[in-house]
């Protein structure tokens, strides 16, 4: 059971059980859903001047895929679109069980290294995190077709 | 095929020799494969592996007869005449083509109806023809979830044109009491398709005696290989039917601009069909008869029984089918998401399905965010139920240090 308490850690139940940022502001949002588990998530960003000021999310789902949510939103909110982007590839890098440069700053979200031996897991894991990236990216979209 | 003995069903699937601990309970979704049905298809690609219909040499000869043959053996065992058996893909994918085919038939403010048991493929494509003015309706389960001839009553209308409908439930396993049902259907000229892929692996299914108007089922279910099903037409329907797809072997005679199809069933296979598939197919069949009906029901109940009352001891378990008809426990453990409790059996090697199971309507009532599934088929053995109750109980203790 090593690989098991590797997976379900003390922070992920906590989040899990106690979410932070949850519940939606009305800011832009993307809405994902794992058909085959249920998994259904929803994620916003307020994003200004270059900056992701504050995310949350709302929906339900697995304990990875919601305690992941509430680690996202909390180490997200307050960074730069640039950094928030750079942290987004380490996370699913490291999901992928690959090398990261500066594992550090995932801070929290580190606990969800043990995920990359539970291959099946990996959707839950990355769910919220990749609707993040959509909303980022869609919101930097914009901005290039305003130039 | 001999009788097959059930001490040694397992000897016959080579992938318990290759992974001797893995207990397989996800059987609603696929079974396991023989090596009767493995070897049967190998044959074919390694001693006559070419195409049918066509070729006018010995080997195309030995092709063309093994698929038309496993087209006979399907028909014989399902009570049906060979040119009411049409090979497709999978169960979906023959209800798909029936669907639309019968959309064509309809008009706008046709009513089909359908139940909120049914797989995604038995509703999914009459959604998919809702845009076209054909109205989508649903019965009322009763207070078990099952389907009852009362509450079908009360749905249809004088618009009501087909009936969609599932012969077993993929998620709560309960049997339709089909044969009153299209009896009554009948009565109002309401045509049945009807969904037996979760019903055939377990029982046997008679076409004639139930008197349905159409049914699909898939290869892969009941010891047949992917890739394969088939749909089941009466004869006098399908001729009506302008077929969904087009192209080689469907046709007689082709011009530029209009062609002369085939008769039922060659006009719905266009294109070089699954031959080793069918072939598996056959063989499958005959592997269900070598085990026998009779057999695979005992074993199943037996499991079951044991599966219920070990699981009575657990407090935290929600068994949402207590009086399921098949081999499956729909349930969910206390406070523990179905995907987390898959992990933890995945890592007894315990293979189970956590979801909606292609069945989200059923959660959509049942009023969940999903359930776990186990299902038995007749090469489980107690001790993979005794894996799955070990695991829910590891499940339950390990979550419980939170």
């Amino acid at each position: 059971m090593n690989d098991m308490n590797n997976l379900y850690r003390q922070i992920i139940m906590d989040h899990y059980k106690s979410p932070r940022h949850k519940g939606l502001k009305g800011y832009k949002c993307e809405h994902l859903h794992n058909p085959s588990c249920g998994d259904d998530i929803t994620v916003e960003a307020k994003i200004e001047n270059g900056k992701v000021v504050e995310v949350n999310h709302d929906g339900a789902g697995c304990s990875i895929c919601c305690s992941s949510a509430s680690v996202m939103s909390e180490l997200l909110s307050g960074k730069s679109v640039d950094e928030a982007k750079e942290i987004i590839e380490d996370y699913f890098n490291m999901i992928k069980g690959e090398e990261i440069e500066d594992p550090d700053r995932l801070e929290d979200a580190l606990v969800y290294q043990g995920v990359a031996q539970f291959p099946a897991r990996m959707k839950c894991a990355t769910i919220s995190w990749q609707a993040l990236k959509d909303v980022i990216n869609d919101d930097t979209d914009g901005d290039k077709k305003d130039e | 095929m001999n009788k097959i003995n059930i001490e040694d069903i397992r000897k016959y699937f080579p992938i318990y020799n290759n992974n001797p601990d893995f207990h397989y309970l996800d059987n609603a979704a696929t079974s396991l494969k023989p090596s009767v049905v493995i070897d049967a298809m190998n044959d074919y690609y390694e001693n006559y592996g070419v195409n049918i219909h066509r070729g006018v040499y010995k080997m195309s000869y030995l092709a063309s007869t093994a698929y038309e043959d496993a087209r006979s053996k399907v028909a014989k065992f399902i009570n049906a005449d060979d040119r009411e058996v049409v090979f497709c893909r999978n169960a979906s994918e023959g209800l798909n083509q029936i669907d639309l085919m019968l959309a064509k038939t309809l008009k706008s403010g046709d009513h089909v109806l359908s139940t909120p048991l049914e797989h995604h493929s038995s509703i999914l494509p009459w959604q998919n023809v809702a845009s076209v003015g054909i109205i989508l309706d649903y019965i009322d389960l009763d207070e078990d979830y099952r389907i009852t001839l009362n509450n079908i009553k009360a749905k249809i209308t004088d618009n009501t044109k087909v009936l969609a409908i599932t012969y077993a439930s993929n998620t709560m396993g309960y049997i339709t009491d089909i044969k009153d049902i299209i009896s009554y259907a009948h009565q109002k000229g309401i045509l049945v398709v009807l969904d037996a892929a979760q019903y055939i692996p377990h029982a046997k299914v008679d076409v004639k005696d139930i008197d349905c108007d159409f049914l699909a089922f898939s290869a892969h279910k009941m010891f047949g290989p992917t890739g394969i099903g088939v749909f089941y037409g009466k004869y006098n329907l399908l001729k009506k039917l302008a077929p969904v797809y087009y192209g080689g072997d469907m046709n007689n005679d082709v011009d530029f601009y209009k062609t002369e199809i085939k008769k039922p069933p060659y006009c719905f296979e266009t294109g070089t069909p699954a031959i080793a598939e069918a072939i598996g197919l056959a063989k499958a069949i005959e592997f269900i008869e070598a085990v026998g009906y009779d057999q695979i029901q005992k074993v199943e109940k037996n499991l079951l029984d044991y599966a219920h009352s070990k699981l009575k001891e657990i407090k935290d378990v929600i068994i949402y089918n207590p009086n399921t008809d098949l081999g499956i426990i729909n349930f969910n453990i206390k406070d523990v998401h179905p995907h987390d409790a898959a992990t933890i059996f995945d890592n007894y090697n315990v293979a189970l399905r956590a979801g909606h199971h292609c069945a989200q309507l059923v959660s959509r009532t049942l009023g969940v965010n999903g359930t776990l599934r186990a299902s038995i088929y007749v090469y489980n053995t107690k001790e993979d139920i005794d894996a799955l109750v070990d695991g829910i109980k590891e499940t339950i203790s390990f979550f419980k240090q939170f």
